[in-house]
């Protein structure tokens, strides 16, 4: 994976100038070329297949009018302008607005917190394995999970509510509070995931940084902000890049619990996408604002990279 | 990771192939012809598995050359899986259809139409309960299928509540409702509904926020149709969903007496005698009446063999309440067997499809007590096999002997109709819109058929 070539230190350029001999010829290199396509083509075919033959249907029948059952029939712009005056396309982008404000929020908050815990307190495997076991449940199987403990009837949630004489509350029933439980289902399940990312960047941060900061009488609070956040910063982007275009496409909790209501409250764009494509059979339409979010994930993950320097390490 | 590329690429090659092979308008079953081998049927119901695999080894007996292979999956999954079988040509050879569907399937020429087979085969639709063989029947006037059953509503109400509240089964088969101020029904209602402090709903000093049994349950706001939520309610007023029945091409949503009827549900919701919208999301209303935290519950006479379940429970049944014309009304809705178009063994296929429909199967569904079949005779036997139950399903087939019922709308755009009524009668239950925020929804609905 990505992440362990953006927590190492990168190769200076003039290491890698000065390594390779002189005497290595353009044929030598036409040669590795020819092997190397030949490990990278199993990789390539799938990434065509599956990745970049979808994409380019996908847009293409984002200018269409598709039943799925019949044939596409182009229709030029019309998706995107009709997108542009759909209420319930904006409503789509707010809900999930919320969702990723609320799940990216607390999730990266509490996902430090319990690295910092790993790498400082708990260092016994057996704990740290434990926190990871959240992610190991599908996620279909989480969203039920608390779909049951949390129903307003017979949820066990709301019966201890009721023991401590707090009314019962309607979580995936009430407009206000849908999409926060089903940030905080997700939260669940995925902050020790996201913490042992943040737990295996913190590795990389060289140990006499600390000595010396603590010889120097820096504070935790001070050694904290100064030296663990800065040198964790390019692992802390990928896990934010990676965390935030998986949030915006949340789809699974969503399908499996409140289908989209109470009303729209919680009708995600993912969740948009799918219903009107396959509820509705309308996949040109159902296309188009998946190029719509496509896009939108694009510009994200590109801004983040670019104000955040994900491509810098502080430590060269 | 070669492996799954190649396999990729088998796959991309029998989409393709499947593409083209599903081209072309509809097309005529017939049993004539090969019919032998391995086909696939698909149900949705699991109550009804038991049932049809046995009818399925009958048909094998008699059939030594054609197997059956039946598969269930949940409603949900059923219908993705039909799409998608559909569009990558490995869809049942057979299956379970329902009329909110099968539009939109006969506008694809999904299905195979059956008039042939009727025909040659001669397969009597007078054998069915009236009506049921009509509704198969879609907008190009052709057949799409063979009736299997029918299901009407009636209500389940918890026999011990209501002999504390003083209520005899008898009133609760004859009570009363209209729009303005519920009659004997809502005042039945009231008084079922018990708060927290034992105070009953229509007892000064009754506490509608802290409510421990509603007097009715609820599932949902029934999204356009309302077929047990409201529907019992709506036809007695002598409103109806469309401007005709099958293939209506105009909803009428922003009627006054639909309109009056929703408000006065709704109301019940903020009198306290039926819980909020919000509460239902999560646990089933069966479910949650099998808690005992409702008297009565709105509901199909799938659903009997569900409510009976209940450990602790005593149920009885009732007729839906009679409406501002005296009369009693339930929607009539029918399941059929329709024909892939894209069967590879047509003939093996309308073999089954005509099996299913006849009195061999059929007896076997009713001996099973899950569902009333679709033959007049099979239905009756179905109704001894309940009793001999202990359960008397008299306010189902009331309905159907008394004809008080009316047909499940059936028209064309049916999922978009549902998106967006799902929203706009969710809004109104919750009591975000007033019940006039349905015209709005109405013009929109019928914005689709332009």
């Amino acid at each position: 994976m990505a992440t362990t070539s953006l927590g190492t230190r990168k190769p200076s350029r003039r290491e890698a100038d000065s390594g390779g001999p002189k005497r290595v010829s353009r044929r030598r290199n036409i040669g590795d070329l020819r092997v190397a396509l030949f490990f990278v083509a199993p990789a390539v075919l799938g990434f065509v297949l599956f990745y970049l033959l979808p994409t380019i249907r996908g847009i293409y029948l984002s200018f269409t009018d598709y039943s799925i059952l019949g044939n596409p029939v182009w229709v030029g712009l019309k998706n995107y302008l009709k997108i542009f005056q759909d209420k319930l396309f904006w409503n789509a982008m707010g809900v999930t607005l919320e969702y990723v404000l609320l799940n990216i929020g607390f999730q990266t908050v509490i996902a430090l917190g319990l690295a910092l815990l790993m790498y400082h307190v708990a260092k016994s495997t057996l704990i740290r394995g434990i926190l990871l076991l959240p992610y190991l449940v599908a996620n279909v199987i989480v969203a039920l999970l608390w779909f049951w403990m949390l129903d307003y009837q017979i949820g066990i949630f709301n019966q201890m509510l009721q023991w401590l004489g707090i009314p019962r509350v309607a979580f995936f029933g009430n407009e206000f509070w849908s999409i926060p439980t089903i940030a905080f289902v997700n939260i669940w399940r995925h902050m020790g995931y996201t913490a042992l990312l943040i737990f295996a960047g913190l590795q990389t941060i060289p140990k006499q940084l600390y000595e010396v900061a603590n010889l120097d009488g820096a504070s935790p609070w001070q050694t904290f902000w100064k030296i663990t956040m800065p040198l964790l910063r390019p692992v802390l982007l990928l896990v934010m890049v990676v965390t935030i275009t998986g949030s915006f496409q949340i789809f699974d909790t969503v399908a499996v619990t409140t289908q989209g209501g109470p009303v729209n409250a919680s009708r995600v764009i993912q969740y948009y996408i799918y219903q009107r494509a396959f509820s509705e059979q309308d996949f040109g339409y159902g296309s188009a604002l998946s190029v719509i979010l496509f896009i939108i994930l694009a510009v994200v993950a590109f801004l983040q990279m670019k104000f955040l320097r994900g491509n810098e390490n502080d430590l060269d | 990771m070669k492996k799954k590329a190649l396999g990729a690429i088998a796959v991309a090659a029998a989409a393709t192939l499947a593409l083209s092979a599903c081209s072309g308008g509809s097309s005529q079953a017939s049993s004539t012809g090969d019919a032998k081998g391995e086909i696939s049927y698909w149900l949705w119901d699991s109550n009804q598995l038991p049932a049809y695999q046995q009818c399925a080894d009958d048909f094998h007996k008699a059939n030594p050359n054609i197997t059956v292979k039946v598969t269930q999956t949940g409603w949900d999954d059923y219908w993705t899986n039909i799409t998608n079988g559909f569009v990558a040509g490995n869809g049942p050879d057979v299956f379970t259809d329902h009329l909110s569907k099968y539009g939109d399937f006969i506008k694809n020429g999904q299905l195979l139409s059956l008039d042939d087979a009727v025909k040659n085969d001669n397969v009597d639709l007078n054998q069915y309960n009236k009506g049921l063989a009509d509704l198969w029947v879609g907008k190009d006037g052709k057949r799409y299928g063979l009736p299997k059953d029918w299901d009407t509503v009636g209500l389940f109400y918890n026999k011990d509540m209501i002999s504390k509240a003083g209520i005899t089964a008898d009133q609760m088969g004859s009570l009363a409702w209209n729009p303005q101020d519920g009659g004997t029904f809502e005042k039945t209602i009231a008084h079922l509904t018990v708060d927290k402090n034992g105070k009953r709903g229509d007892e000064a000093g009754f506490d509608k926020n802290n409510v421990a049994v509603y007097g009715l349950g609820l599932a949902g706001s029934g999204s356009g149709n309302g077929q047990t939520e409201w529907s019992w309610l709506t036809g007695t007023t002598g409103w109806t969903h469309t401007d005709k029945n099958p293939w209506g091409t105009h909803y009428n949503y922003d009627d006054k007496k639909f309109q009056d009827t929703i408000a006065w549900f709704n109301g019940l919701i903020n009198k306290g005698y039926m819980p909020k919208l919000e509460t239902t999301v999560g646990a089933s209303m069966p479910d949650t009446f099998g808690a005992g935290k409702a008297a009565i519950n709105a509901n199909g006479d799938w659903e009997i063999g569900q409510y009976l379940g209940y450990k602790g429970i005593n149920v009885g049944i009732a007729p839906t309440p009679t409406g501002p014309d005296g009369k009693r009304a339930s929607m009539y809705n029918g399941l059929a067997d329709s024909i892939n178009a894209g069967t590879k063994n047509p003939a093996a296929a309308t073999k089954w499809v005509e099996y299913l429909a006849s009195p061999a199967c059929q007896d076997v569904v009713a001996s099973k007590a899950v569902v009333f079949p679709a033959i007049s005779e099979a239905t009756d036997k179905a109704a001894a096999a309940f009793k001999a139950k202990g359960v008397d399903v008299t306010p189902f087939t009331q309905q159907v002997k008394d004809n008080t019922t009316f047909l499940f709308p059936i028209t064309e755009n049916a999922a978009k109709v549902d998106g967006i009524m799902k929203p706009a009668m969710d809004s109104v239950f919750s009591g975000k819109s007033p019940a006039s925020s349905l015209t709005d929804a109405n013009n929109q609905v019928n914005a689709l058929f332009q």
